[in-house]
């Protein structure tokens, strides 16, 4: 009888429907189904072409006609290692990193608990996040050119401080981090607010319950149980200004970053491998500065 | 209250000044009004539980009480002091949540040690108090686990220690028991109220089990709709309900009104009888003197294990319940009174007028 339940079901089905129900039956089909265009991408795409710019980071150019030899050496890692102004560059490159990232947690923090924490109604929380996540709708070039605008000499920040007898910073690596820190902001600021959202308010009440002022609620409950989410933000902030190499081109002056590098080798220089050394250098910082995190737990937050 | 009681029960602080009292106290949310000008003295020492439906304004009480709301107006005095405006750190109560609150990123010791730690208690008083703290409620061997690693009768006692080792005037406790199921809430209830008579410290808990109310109280406060309806022993507020909402919030809603009751008791108005006071007897039995009764169908048998509860359909109009012990009766038995004329017989002294 069973047996002829069975047959009827199956006897009546769709074609999705059959298919759906043999995929039930062989769990590998369905994670072939379900990985195979991912797995694709990351593999062969991703991983695939990292290995290929690590490959010819070994080759060189001949200097006379500009052609590239495909000869195994270390040549230009030595170069980029014992020449100055590269490790001029990386240490300014990673200052501007950290700065970027400190500027955003410290605006991100109160930011993200006012919405997760002080506004109480659900409306207005969506509205605050999508405003938070608003700069993003518009180009980043718009956004760096603004800030141009406004940090050149006799622009609207020198105009605002004026009165006060003061004027702006005008453009170089404080404007800079400035403009990185302002087109990464909502990176940080989501997770965070994401963060504070798990973080139970009646833990905060019970901190003040005990006798803890604001600040004492802050340092011993709110930042261990934050800090999760401002590592997951920085890993954002961190390394999408490190691989940056337009803004400080509009905002910085004469100044350069790691990434104009490689921008440089490719297009002036036409010196491909050593670009593609060049290259190496945010991806062993941000390799590294992930393991670090890795032993706070950060990562399980992201 | 009177005042010689009021006394008599402040204990151990200032004669008459109450551990808490409450002044035309209210609370607005938007157009809400969350509590609506109560005025409440709650004594030194004693076990007092806010038992009301949910909305009806007990846990703002509570909350206001311990400093997480501000009230719109009136005053809150702890101890005769006006802390009404005070920030929670200020106040000198502490509080069990009903999620508990536990830090998760701290062990259990660390958890309890909190409150002392941030009032920069010496290290080795801070250690003392916390060993005692986690001893009184037997989790000695605990304080090295993290709460995520402990039961909810474990963390429901971890919030204890943590609120008690900080020898507050007033413990306040919101549904502190509502997640456990049933047989640890019970047991949790007995150690409760056995914490509570030994360290001698003021408990304010609020509840909707009526039952938990009952069982722990010195004196239970009933809420509805923003205001106390009645407030009393135990006893009182069960077998002499205030108002109807009392009637039918603490116990099983017993009510004769209109017509019935003018047919059976006599005279107009509303009247609750529990429905352990009634008994069962033949149609054709007779009452004494001071006994009132009423005849009827008996529409439902509940059995209910030790007791079984009849809902009559009487012929005066009115509905009653009679709840009667299963002494000599089984489950069979008391089934076979479904649809039979029956006679409920009960003292006069158990019906109370209220409206």
């Amino acid at each position: 009888m069973s047996q002829q339940i069975a047959d009827t079901v199956e006897g009546d089905e769709s074609l999705p429907r059959r298919l759906s129900a043999t995929a039930y039956r062989h769990p590998r089909w369905r994670l072939t189904g379900l990985l195979s265009a991912p797995l694709f991408w990351l593999g062969v795409l991703y991983l695939g072409s990292l290995l290929v710019m690590l490959i010819s980071s070994l080759w060189s150019t001949d200097d006379f006609t500009g052609a590239i030899i495909r000869k195994t050496s270390f040549a230009n890692y030595h170069t980029l290692f014992t020449q100055p102004i590269y490790r001029t560059v990386a240490v300014r490159t990673l200052l501007i990193a950290v700065g970027v990232t400190v500027v955003d947690a410290l605006l991100a923090l109160p930011l993200a608990f006012f919405i997760a924490k002080v506004v109480r109604t659900r409306r207005m929380k969506y509205i605050l996040v999508i405003a938070v996540t608003m700069p993003l709708w518009t180009s980043y070039l718009v956004k760096g050119y603004a800030w141009q605008v406004m940090l050149d000499r006799n622009g609207a920040v020198d105009w605002a401080l004026k009165p006060l007898g003061l004027h702006g910073p005008g453009l170089g690596l404080p404007a800079t981090i400035c403009a990185l820190a302002y087109v990464w902001l909502p990176y940080m600021v989501l997770p965070v607010y994401a963060g504070f959202e798990r973080l139970p308010g009646s833990l905060l009440e019970a901190s003040a319950d005990l006798g803890a002022a604001a600040g004492r609620t802050f340092r011993s409950i709110v930042v261990p149980m934050i800090i999760p989410a401002l590592v997951a933000g920085s890993i954002f902030t961190f390394s999408l200004t490190l691989g940056d190499y337009i803004m400080v081109k509009i905002v910085g002056g004469s100044n350069q970053m790691f990434a104009n590098i490689v921008y440089d080798n490719i297009g002036i220089a036409g010196n491909l491998p050593f670009a593609a050394a060049a290259a190496m250098f945010p991806i062993v910082v941000v390799i590294l500065y992930l393991a670090a995190v890795r032993r706070t737990g950060a990562l399980e937050n992201l | 209250m009177t005042s010689a009681l009021a006394t008599e029960l402040a204990g151990s602080g200032v004669a008459g000044v109450p551990a808490v009292r409450l002044r035309a106290l209210r609370k607005e949310f938007g157009d809400v009004v969350a509590v609506a000008d109560i005025d409440l003295d709650i004594f030194d020492g004693e076990f007092l539980t806010l038992l009301g439906p949910s909305g009806s304004g007990k846990t703002t009480v509570l909350r206001m009480i311990a400093g997480f709301e501000l009230p719109t107006s009136g005053r809150i005095e702890l101890a005769g002091a006006d802390v009404s405006q005070r920030p929670p750190f200020q106040r000198d109560v502490n509080t069990v949540f009903q999620d508990y609150a536990l830090f998760p990123h701290f062990d259990v010791r660390t958890n309890v040690e909190y409150g002392l730690r941030v009032k920069k208690v010496a290290k080795s008083e801070r250690k003392e108090r916390t060993d005692a703290a986690l001893a009184s409620v037997r989790l000695e061997e605990y304080g090295g686990r993290r709460p995520s690693q402990l039961s909810g009768g474990q963390r429901q006692r971890v919030a204890l220690a943590r609120a008690l080792v900080n020898r507050p005037r007033v413990l306040l406790l919101d549904e502190p028991l509502g997640a456990l199921d049933l047989k640890l809430r019970e047991q949790m209830q007995v150690e409760l109220k056995a914490i509570q008579r030994d360290v001698g410290i003021t408990f304010v808990f609020v509840t909707h089990d009526q039952d938990e109310a009952l069982t722990m109280s010195d004196r239970i406060a009933v809420f509805n709709n923003g205001r106390i309806e009645q407030i009393g022993s135990p006893a009182d507020v069960y077998e002499r309900p205030a108002t109807e909402f009392v009637a039918g919030f603490v116990g099983t809603s017993n009510l004769l009104r209109g017509e019935s009751a003018q047919s059976i008791i006599g005279r107009p108005g509303v009247f609750s009888i529990r429905p352990e006071k009634i008994r069962l007897v033949a149609e054709s039995d007779g009452i004494d003197a001071d006994e009132h009764s009423a005849v009827g169908v008996v529409r439902e048998v509940v059995y209910v294990g030790d007791a079984t509860r009849f809902v009559v359909g009487l012929d005066a109009g009115a509905e009653l319940v009679a709840l009667r012990q299963n002494l000599e009766t089984s489950s069979m038995q008391v089934n076979e009174y479904r649809d039979r004329r029956i006679k409920l017989v009960w003292r006069r002294e158990h019906e109370f007028q209220i409206g």
